[in-house]
């Protein structure tokens, strides 16, 4: 009983990290069309630049994440203006896949550069580097700060793009660009806002889910299988897949570690193949 | 529908070419050949390597079969090439010694390796298509790890010594009779894959490439032809597989692993899919800029091909290879 629930918990807060990363990557993907293999670089120069201002400069957490947040938004702009629109409804998804790769290897020869290739740690407040006392057992604050964030985002993300004038733009912009665009919507900026939305959030995510998923300048290739595999199995562009998805596999690759942790990932990509033949077009395919 | 970036509209139909003009065949085998011959005398110190670069090459070139010539989108090659590098490698630990019987076991594991493969991964198109390849490719690497006794697990297996070819020429120190065998087999692929790409049935898979509901329509069928050409590219990456094993004598995790079928994607992407040459010269620049600037640093080894990979995809969407083609068509405008 113990186990299962220290299974249970540690799935659903790694489930949260994939998602918080992940659901922008689903969101560009669904808008733009992009398959985006440089989303955990950015991730991780999120947690990079958080690790910095937190360590070293030594400013706290909070600022840590805003820093994270904002400064990888900053680096990721100018990129799209200059190489991701050259690539935007390219007909042979290898283009996109090669230009990415190439991007992140680029980004984890600067940061080995910048941050030389030791692992790095985000120092964590009081706050949340205790135990909690749930009544039931003892976990670690941290993962459950993970967890609310994670819900906060999930609602935060729906009430944005379900309730808002932005929302209805960024929904008819996905559904047919050029009608959007004759009706008066600024596509152009409804690109360049979520891809900003899209990056702001991993790096938020690579930032909060350091402790889950450490940093190095590998990280970026480490974790590109994983997540490109969470969002294709969610369904491009939709919140709610992305979300069942992130959970759904976070809780088979946690378990499968805990129970048989000699068989690495078998279990989870066997999980993958198995979901991807059931369902082709992912769990929670946008608009079908 | 836009032409697609990576292939000029209009580009020459290779099929009716080479009708008018017999020799023209044999031009790029007898190009290969000679480079070969020039590099044995010219480094005779760094055969190993060049081995090394033709194991690239067939590799690159049968994913090119299935990436440049079907469109299928794949970044779990490397099992195919993997299945063979094992099979020969665990023959010849078992007794098997015949180094051309050996790559030959090697070349149907492949073939083997590349239906089951393609019953999976031709099941769904893009992004499905290349999660499912790459969720293949993870669960070869585990099995291989997990199968400790048989391949050898995360210390890989050793102890393959090959017998000599055909019963004379030993497998020695300096590597030679291991390049001159893989240079062979790769002129020998050459010249069949050039066949085979520019035969009715190539045609019609680049067909499919470019409109499958076209083929469809005209009477062709898809899935079926799709597989045949993954079997074909099986036998080939399976070939190379063997080579490895038997000229190296080491068979490591990493002939399954993720990162080799997408550094095969990277060489083929540089050098120019659908045209085999292009596989060739991207196998030659990444495995050689790879020998000299890794050796350095590999961190700015991974920059220098992160660059190199964004200039090719925005610059020179047809890849290296389109280079020289490039700078043919410049000659005769700028002759009087």
């Amino acid at each position: 009983m113990n186990i299962l629930l220290s299974i249970a918990f540690d799935a659903l807060a790694y489930g949260m990290v994939l998602f918080i990363i992940c659901i922008g990557l689903s969101v560009m993907m669904g808008l733009m069309r992009v398959i985006n293999l440089a989303h955990g670089a950015f991730a991780m120069i999120g947690g990079y630049i958080a690790s910095y201002v937190a360590g070293p400069m030594g400013w706290g957490y909070v600022p840590a994440l805003v820093c994270g947040v904002i400064g990888a938004a900053l680096i990721a702009l100018p990129l799209e203006r200059l190489l991701y629109r050259r690539v935007y409804g390219a007909s042979d998804p290898l283009v996109q896949v090669l230009m990415t790769i190439g991007l992140t290897f680029c980004i984890i020869g600067a940061t080995n550069f910048l941050f030389g290739s030791a692992m790095r740690a985000i120092p964590l407040p009081a706050l949340i580097s205790g135990p909690v006392d749930l009544g039931v057992r003892t976990v670690p604050a941290h993962r459950l700060f993970v967890i609310a964030c994670g819900v906060v985002i999930a609602s935060g993300l729906w009430y944005l793009i379900e309730r808002t004038s932005f929302g209805i733009r960024l929904r008819a912009t996905v559904d047919n660009t050029g009608m959007a665009g004759a009706l008066g919507v600024r596509t152009d900026w409804i690109y360049t806002a979520t891809f900003a939305l899209a990056v702001g959030l991993a790096a938020f995510g690579g930032a909060v889910g350091a402790e889950i998923m450490p940093l190095d300048p590998y990280y970026a290739l480490r974790y590109m299988v994983t997540f490109l595999v969470v969002v294709s199995v969610g369904g491009a562009g939709s919140i709610g897949g992305a979300l069942v998805a992130a959970l759904l596999l976070g809780f088979v690759d946690t378990t499968g570690r805990y129970l048989a942790p000699n068989y690495g990932e078998f279990f989870f990509y066997l999980a993958v193949i198995a979901i991807v033949f059931v369902f082709p077009h992912g769990l929670l395919r946008r608009g079908a | 529908m836009a032409p697609i970036p990576g292939r000029p509209a209009a580009s020459p139909r290779p099929g009716c070419r080479s009708r008018g003009v017999p020799g023209r065949e044999l031009v790029a085998p007898t190009v290969v050949a000679i480079l070969g011959a020039l590099a044995y005398l010219a480094f005779p110190d760094d055969l190993a390597f060049f081995t090394r670069i033709i194991v690239a090459a067939l590799f690159v070139m049968s994913l090119d079969l299935v990436v440049g010539y079907c469109g299928v989108a794949t970044l779990g090659h490397a099992v195919l090439y993997g299945a063979g590098a094992y099979a020969a490698g665990i023959l010849c630990v078992n007794g098997l010694t015949d180094p051309l019987l050996l790559i030959a076991a090697g070349s149907v594991a492949g073939v083997v390796a590349g239906l089951v493969t393609a019953l999976v991964i031709l099941r769904a198109h893009g992004l499905p298509q290349l999660v499912l390849s790459i969720a293949v490719v993870q669960l070869a690497y585990e099995a291989a790890n997990k199968a400790r006794d048989i391949t050898g697990g995360s210390d890989g297996l050793s102890g393959i010594s090959p017998g000599p070819v055909f019963g004379l020429f030993e497998f020695d120190l300096w590597g030679r009779t291991a390049y001159v065998l893989a240079l062979v087999l790769l002129i020998a692929t050459l010249v069949v894959l050039r066949r085979v790409v520019r035969s009715p049935f190539g045609l019609l898979c680049r067909g499919i490439k470019q409109d499958p509901d076209r083929i469809r329509a005209i009477g062709g069928t898809i899935y079926g032809n799709l597989v045949k050409m993954y079997a074909l590219s099986g036998a080939v990456a399976g070939l190379a597989g063997g080579l490895t094993a038997v000229t190296t004598g080491v068979v490591g995790l990493d002939s399954v692993s993720f990162e080799w079928s997408a550094e095969a994607l990277v060489m083929l992407v540089l050098g120019g899919a659908g045209t085999l040459y292009g596989a060739l010269v991207g196998a030659v620049v990444f495995t050689g800029f790879e020998h000299y600037v890794a050796a350095v640093d590999p961190y700015h080894w991974l920059f220098v091909v992160g660059a190199l990979l964004i200039g090719v995809v925005l610059a020179l969407p047809a890849g290296l290879g389109s280079l020289a083609a490039w700078l043919r068509r410049l000659l005769p405008q700028g002759a009087p």
